[in-house]
C-alpha cells in the first residue's frame, strides 16, 4: 500500500507528529470555507463598488486591508473571491476523482485489453500540460468557470486513475477477495462493496492534495485573464488586477490575494499529507 | 484414467435434481489441468471421491497439486487454466456450470476454509457483516434472519455473539479461524473444503480447530475434504486418505491401513520423514531430490527419480492405479507395490 502515494521526504518535518500545524491548517481551511459560504454577509463593502477618488489608498478604518487601483475594498474582494477560488478547484477535484476512480477501477479490476486501452489513453493526457489543455478549451469556449474546470478535471484524471488502478491491483490480489468469491459473491459486488471502500481513504487523501494544485492552476488561468469573467472577484484575478498597482508602488492589493492562495494551498497540502500518512499507518 | 476408486458407487446415472444417497458429495473423475507455460499437466488425471458425511484427507508436499485439486471444486482456477475431466458436487459438474449455477454452488453447496484466516477476511468490516453478507446478498435472506443464523453458527464454533460487532484485528488467529469456519457453515453446505486450515495457527490452536471440525461434521453432517501436508493431522481426522505426488494420486485407502502399511514408496518415505518426539535424536529423515519440475515432461512414474526401489520399468511406464490385493478399498499406483509391501511396512514401523 505504501506504493500508492508519492511521499515527499522534504515535507517530513511538516508531517511529523507536530499536530498543532495540522490543526492550524485545518482551522485556516475552516475559516476560508466559512468566509466563502457567508461572503455576502461577512464582506464589509460591495466587492465591486468602484471609488476612483480613493484608489490605491492604504489600510484605514473603513478599509482595513486597503483598496485596489479602482478603489474596490480588498477585504471584501478577498472574502467574496474565496467563493470562486474554492468552487473551481472543488469542481476539478470532484470531476477528476469520480471519473478517475471509475477509469482506474475498471482498468485494475478487469485488466486485460480494457486495462491497456484505459491506461494508454489516460497516459496520453500526461503528454499535455494541464494548463495548456485548459488554455485550449478556454480559447474554444470562451471565458467562464465551466470550461477551465472541465479541462483541468481531464488533466488531473490520469493521476487519480493511475493511483486507483495500482490500489485496485494490490487489493484484488489479497486473499479476502478470493474468500468472498467462494462465498458466491460476484466480482462486481466484491469490487463495489469491499475493494472500493477499502481504497477510498487513499484516493481521497490524494484528491485533497490535488485540490491545492488545482487552486494554483485556476488562479494562474485567472491571472492570465482566462478563468473567471472580468468583474467576478477571484484571487487569481486580483493578482492580475494588482499588477499595475505594484508598478505604482502600492503592492498590498496584489500581495494579499497571493498570500491567500499560498496559505490555502499549503493548508490543503498539509491536511492531505497528514491524512495520507494516517491511512498508510493504519494499513501497516 | 478410467479406474475409479473402489468402494464408491458409480454416480453417472444420478440426476442433479434428485440427489439420491448413492451420489457422492464430491466426485472428481480424471481431472487434468494444464497451465500455460507448463510442460506437463499440473494435475494429471486425479480421481477422488468424498461421500456424504465423510472426511477425506488429501496429503502431499508443496506443489503436488493438492490445493489446486481442492480449489477446482469451486472452480477457483488460476488464469489460463485448461481443464479436462469432471468435478461433480452432488452430481453436478462444476467445470461446465454457468455463472449463476456456480454462484449458487459457492453460496449454498460447497464452502472453503482458507489457510490464513487473517488474510481471508476484509480487515475493515465487522465480523457480523462478514458472516451475513453472503446470505443477505446472494440468498436474499432478511438481515435479522441472517444475523440469527450467524449467532447460531458462532455458538457452534464456540464463540459468543459479542464478536459480531468486532473487527478482525480484535480477534486472535484461532478465533478468526473459528469465524471463518462459521462463515463456511452459514450457507449450510454439503461439502467443506479445508485448504490447510491449521497451517497458520500455533499447535494448541491447531488441535482445537481440528477437534472443532470433527464435532461440526457430526453435528451438521457435512462432508469434509481436508487438504494438508501434516500426516499426523490427516491420520487423526480423516476416514480415508489420498496421497498426491506431482499431480497424480499415488495411493489411497482408509487412513489407518494406509499409514500402518503403506503400499507406495512415496507414502512410506513421507511417513519416515515425519519427526517423532520419541525417536532418537539425530538428523531428520528426508526424501532425497526434489519433486519434478513443471517445465519438464514426465515419462514413467513421477516418483521414479527419487525412489530407492525404481527399476527400468518405473522410468518408462506410468504405473496404473491398481487395487491392493486383499484390501478392495485401497488403490496404489506403483509397479512394485506387491513386492515391496513388507519392506515398506517394515521401514515405517522400524523407526
Amino acid at each position: 500500500m505504501t506504493i500508492a502515494l508519492v511521499r515527499r521526504p522534504g515535507l517530513a518535518r511538516i508531517r511529523s507528529d507536530r499536530s498543532w500545524l495540522h490543526l492550524l491548517c485545518l482551522g485556516f481551511l475552516g475559516l476560508v470555507v466559512v468566509l466563502a459560504l457567508f461572503a455576502p454577509w461577512l464582506s464589509p463593502h460591495d466587492p465591486n463598488a468602484v471609488d476612483l477618488g480613493n484608489a490605491l489608498a492604504g489600510p484605514s478604518g473603513a478599509h482595513p486591508l486597503g483598496v485596489d487601483g479602482s478603489g474596490r475594498d480588498t477585504a471584501s474582494r478577498l472574502i467574496t473571491g474565496a467563493r470562486t477560488s474554492l468552487l473551481g478547484p472543488l469542481g476539478v477535484v470532484v470531476f477528476s476523482t469520480v471519473a478517475g476512480v471509475v477509469v482506474g477501477v475498471a482498468a485494475g479490476w478487469r485488466g486485460g485489453w480494457l486495462d491497456s486501452v484505459l491506461s494508454r489513453s489516460t497516459e496520453l493526457v500526461f503528454a499535455f500540460p494541464g494548463l495548456l489543455l485548459a488554455l485550449l478549451i478556454v480559447s474554444i469556449y470562451g471565458e467562464g468557470l465551466i470550461a477551465p474546470v472541465v479541462a483541468l478535471g481531464v488533466a488531473y484524471l490520469p493521476y487519480v486513475s493511475r493511483l486507483t488502478r495500482s490500489l485496485v491491483l494490490a487489493e484484488r490480489s489479497r486473499p479476502y477477495v478470493e474468500a468472498y468469491r467462494v462465498q458466491g459473491h460476484s466480482g462486481l459486488q466484491i469490487c463495489l462493496r469491499h475493494v472500493l471502500p477499502n481504497i477510498a481513504p487513499v484516493v481521497l487523501a490524494q484528491s485533497t492534495i490535488n485540490f491545492g494544485y488545482a487552486l494554483i492552476d485556476l488562479a494562474g488561468l485567472s491571472f492570465l485573464g482566462l478563468g473567471v469573467p472580468a468583474l467576478t472577484p477571484d484571487w487569481g484575478r486580483m493578482v492580475f488586477d494588482g499588477e499595475s498597482a505594484i508598478q505604482s508602488g502600492y503592492p498590498l492589493c496584489a500581495i494579499l490575494p497571493c498570500v491567500a492562495i499560498v496559505l490555502t494551498v499549503v493548508a490543503f497540502n498539509v491536511v492531505g499529507e497528514r491524512w495520507a500518512d494516517q491511512v498508510a499507518r493504519r494499513d501497516r | 484414467m478410467t479406474d475409479t476408486p473402489a468402494g464408491t458407487p458409480a454416480a453417472d446415472a444420478a440426476t442433479p435434481e434428485t440427489p439420491n444417497p448413492e451420489t457422492p458429495t464430491l466426485e472428481i473423475q480424471g481431472l487434468r489441468l494444464n497451465l500455460p507455460g507448463a510442460a506437463r499437466p499440473v494435475l494429471a488425471g486425479v480421481d477422488l471421491t468424498v461421500a456424504a458425511r465423510e472426511t477425506v484427507a488429501l496429503v502431499g508436499e508443496s506443489g503436488s497439486g493438492k490445493s489446486l485439486t481442492s480449489r477446482s471444486v469451486l472452480r477457483l482456477l488460476p488464469p489460463g487454466a485448461a481443464t479436462e475431466g469432471a468435478v461433480r458436487v452432488q452430481g453436478e459438474d462444476v467445470l461446465t456450470m454457468n455463472a449463476k449455477q456456480l454462484r449458487r454452488l459457492r453460496t449454498h453447496t460447497a464452502a472453503m476454509i482458507f489457510q490464513d484466516p487473517r488474510a481471508a477476511i476484509n480487515p475493515l468490516r465487522r465480523i457480523g457483516d462478514f458472516l451475513t453478507e453472503s446470505l443477505r446478498l446472494n440468498a436474499d435472506l432478511p438481515a435479522a434472519e441472517a444475523t440469527e443464523r450467524a449467532v447460531r453458527m458462532l455458538d457452534a464454533v464456540g464463540l459468543g455473539d459479542r464478536v459480531l460487532g468486532q473487527y478482525p484485528g480484535q480477534l486472535s488467529g484461532g478465533m478468526l479461524q473459528r469465524v471463518v469456519i462459521a462463515a463456511a457453515l452459514m450457507g449450510d453446505p454439503a461439502l467443506i473444503l479445508a485448504d490447510e486450515p491449521t497451517t497458520a495457527l500455533d499447535v494448541t490452536t491447531q488441535a482445537e480447530v481440528v477437534g472443532l471440525l470433527g464435532d461440526l461434521r457430526d453435528q451438521f453432517g457435512t462432508a469434509l475434504l481436508f487438504v494438508t501436508h501434516d500426516l499426523g493431522l490427516a491420520a487423526a481426522i480423516s476416514d480415508r486418505v489420498y496421497v498426491m505426488y506431482a499431480g497424480r494420486i499415488a495411493e489411497t485407502g482408509p487412513a489407518e491401513a494406509l499409514f500402518q502399511r503403506p503400499r507406495h514408496p512415496y507414502t512410506a518415505a513421507l511417513l519416515r520423514s515425519t519427526p517423532h518426539l520419541d525417536a532418537p535424536a539425530g538428523r531428520l529423515a528426508a526424501i532425497e531430490g526434489r519433486p519434478p519440475s513443471l517445465r519438464e515432461e514426465l515419462t514413467g512414474c513421477p516418483f521414479a527419480a527419487r525412489c530407492a526401489f525404481a527399476t527400468q520399468q518405473c522410468r518408462e511406464e506410468l504405473p496404473p492405479h491398481l487395487p491392493v490385493r486383499g484390501e478392495s478399498s485401497r488403490l496404489v499406483a506403483c509397479h512394485h507395490s506387491e513386492k515391496l509391501a513388507d519392506q515398506l511396512a517394515g521401514s515405517v514401523t522400524h523407526d
